[in-house]
């Protein structure tokens, strides 16, 4: 029987088609949900897809803008972080900082290594649950410390040590809930610095324990500034979820600066349907947060850091752009140091994944050695060498944000205005509130 | 000689800066602040071995952080009276608001009234002598350190305790998740009194009884989720 012959006996049929709905990662899902009873614990942060800087473009100059010669004519990348009240303010000398990653999530080499990058870049890193550690600081030019509802590890004395006092209300990965760092991570040394018996499941409460709403935050403020004379930038940090009003609270607390991270943002763990279910997309919160800073007549004055899903100069200075004064990475910075680098794909294999999506940082088995506190995994990352890669990449999205800058006329990265900028999507143009690209127009733009 | 500081007079930054100017070997050991009326963030941030008293009441954060000074406040202290202390002592001659004793890693607290809700919270390693009645919810978290209740004590009390012990002498409304009453050894007499001695109380070791962890939370399983 020839292959025409079969053709013509078998008869039409359905192709087999998967559900949208009820896709393969879903149905295996509700299968695993099914097996074990509970829900899926990971780190990182939204993984979905969600409008994003990449739906933006920069319009660049013409014939109605003027541009800068690239490398060669200046283009200003310093920020200067609490000038509002702080006798002190952390002067940057570009406008990407490191975010608070505890150590404990991260192994000490890993810290150390941030503090190395960002240090060489000029730039500051930040502490995270658990405490400050000596090699922290030791290692990092401008460091923030972070004041979170756990207080593990928190004293006076490395609050008087910091450059800077990030309180923390929330995450993007996590708005409105808390940590929790499993027992296969609490070392002995983590276990000292955090207060608790080693070995146990640590958890991070999701909010403060001696103070509750934005009336006993500008209390809070008042305490840690009058404990550090005055001296300090305090930032206020928020997870995207109602970023006006938050903003405008912080503003009305007495923050120098309001750190903003969208879901996009990594947390060390939490549930998926966390990450993946709550909070706002970066991009979504900027136009918000500005604005809630011009209606009191404080953007510049009070600082905006926007974090969440940075990963390129352009994403830099689109944020910019959208009036952020400054950018924070943490999920970059890791990737940077050797986080689910392909080298290491055989070992993402034995564990069940692939490099790229490996993300049970809570487990402490890290191939790469980053989010462990395993002794032999830490010894796969040289901090010196990881921390040279961080600076390299500091360094280069610096460039890239300098070059879309300079292509549009300017010469402070600061000067980046939203007249910069279109939409590719009708959402993104909304949630940035620029033009959709070749219109006039965004939804919700007033006189249409 | 005693130093008095006004504070209708004087500025609460001017007070806080000359007691974060003390030395350890300073011989400015004593310290008066007058007029207090319910200032916040009196007296936080010190590290030396001087004693304040406060004439009057206070409001937020009494003594926060303190390190190794000795804080009386002949008055009612306001929410977060010394949280997260170190080290050093603070007395609070009447009642206390929410949060006492919040997070400290160290030092003696000791309220001779009653405490409001939140009393302990997070403690790390402080000491809490209350009087009187502490409300609900205290020692939510507790990781340790001990808290001394000679009154009663609310609702869900040792909510989600670590390892910090609990001594009730009254009535416990309720016990909140993982918290049990435990056994009284010896040992915990003796901490007991000497705890009830150094804060000036005459209750006795014997009429308390001792809570803790059950530990059933310590490792995240479905069964703790609800």
């Amino acid at each position: 029987m020839s292959v025409k012959d079969i053709k013509d006996k078998t008869p039409p049929r359905t192709m087999p088609i998967q559900s949208a709905t009820f896709s393969n990662p879903i149905n295996a899902e509700i299968r695993r949900a099914a097996a074990t009873g509970i829900y899926d614990i990971r780190g990182g942060g939204a993984k979905r897809r969600v409008p994003h800087f990449d739906d933006l473009l920069f319009l660049g100059a013409s014939v109605s803008r003027y541009p800068l010669e690239g490398y060669r004519e200046k283009c200003d990348t310093k920020v200067t972080l609490g000038t509002r009240f702080a006798k002190k303010p952390i002067e940057l000398d570009i406008p990407i900082t490191i975010a608070g990653m505890s150590f404990g999530a991260l192994s000490g080499p890993a810290k150390e290594a941030l503090g190395r990058g960002a240090s060489a870049a000029g730039t500051s890193t930040t502490t995270g649950d658990g405490g400050m550690t000596p090699e922290e600081r030791g290692h990092s030019s401008k460091l923030v410390y972070q004041y979170l509802p756990s207080r593990y590890g928190m004293n006076p004395d490395d609050l008087r040590k910091a450059d800077a006092i990030e309180v923390v209300v929330g995450q993007g990965a996590k708005p409105g809930g808390g940590g929790m760092l499993l027992g296969q991570k609490i070392s002995d040394r983590v276990a000292e610095m955090r207060n608790l018996p080693k070995g146990i499941d640590q958890r991070s409460a999701c909010r403060h324990p001696d103070w509750t709403g934005p009336d006993d935050l500008e209390i809070k403020i008042l305490e840690l500034r009058e404990i550090t004379a005055w001296e300090k930038p305090i930032y206020v940090k928020v997870g995207g979820t109602r970023p006006y009003y938050d903003t405008a609270l912080a503003v009305k607390a007495g923050a120098d600066v309001v750190v903003l991270d969208g879901m996009q943002g990594g947390t060390a763990a939490t549930q998926d349907v966390f990450i993946e279910h709550v909070g706002l997309p970066t991009l979504a919160c900027i136009r918000p947060a500005v604005q809630a800073l011009q209606d009191l007549g404080v953007h510049r004055e009070v600082q905006l850091i926007v974090s969440g899903g940075i990963r390129t100069g352009a994403d830099v200075a689109k944020a910019m752009a959208l009036g952020a004064d400054a950018v924070a990475i943490g999920t970059a910075a890791l990737i940077a140091l050797g986080d689910n680098d392909p080298r290491w794909e055989s070992e993402y294999q034995k564990l069940g994944t692939t490099s790229g999506a490996y993300d049970d940082w809570h487990e402490g088995q890290d191939p790469a050695g980053i989010t462990t506190q395993d002794a032999e995994l830490q010894k796969r990352l040289d901090p010196i060498e990881a921390g040279r890669h961080l600076r390299n990449y500091l360094s280069v999205m610096t460039l890239e944000a300098q070059t879309i800058a300079r292509a549009c006329g300017h010469n402070n990265l600061h000067n980046l205005e939203p007249e910069d900028l279109c939409a590719l999507t009708m959402e993104a143009a909304a949630m940035a509130r620029v033009p959709l690209a070749g219109t006039e127009w965004y939804p919700g733009k007033p006189g249409f | 000689m005693m130093q008095t500081y006004d504070l209708q007079a004087n500025s609460l930054r001017e007070l806080n800066a000359a007691l974060h100017a003390q030395a350890n070997d300073t011989n400015q050991t004593s310290w008066e602040i007058v007029n207090p009326r319910g200032s916040h963030a009196v007296a936080v941030g010190l590290d030396a071995p001087i004693e304040v008293s406060v004439k009057g009441s206070t409001g937020y954060y009494t003594a926060g952080m303190n390190k190794q000074a000795t804080v009386h406040v002949h008055g009612s202290a306001g929410p977060g009276v010394a949280e997260n202390m170190m080290s050093g002592t603070v007395v609070i001659e009447g009642d206390a608001s929410q949060y006492a004793g919040a997070t400290g890693h160290g030092g003696l607290l000791v309220i001779k009234g009653n405490a409001s809700s939140r009393c302990g919270i997070s403690m790390k390693g402080i000491n809490i002598v209350v009087h009187g009645n502490v409300g609900h919810m205290s020692a939510f978290m507790a990781q340790s350190g001990n808290l001394v209740v000679c009154g009663d004590a609310g609702d869900a009390l040792g909510d989600s305790i670590y390892e910090a012990r609990l001594f009730v002498r009254g009535s416990v409304k309720s016990l909140g998740a993982d918290c049990i009453e435990k056994e009284m050894r010896p040992e915990h007499i003796e901490i007991l009194r000497d705890l009830l001695n150094r804060a000036g109380s005459d209750a006795k070791p014997e009429e308390f009884k001792r809570y803790g962890s059950a530990r059933q939370l310590y490792n995240f399983k479905v069964d703790n989720a609800y």
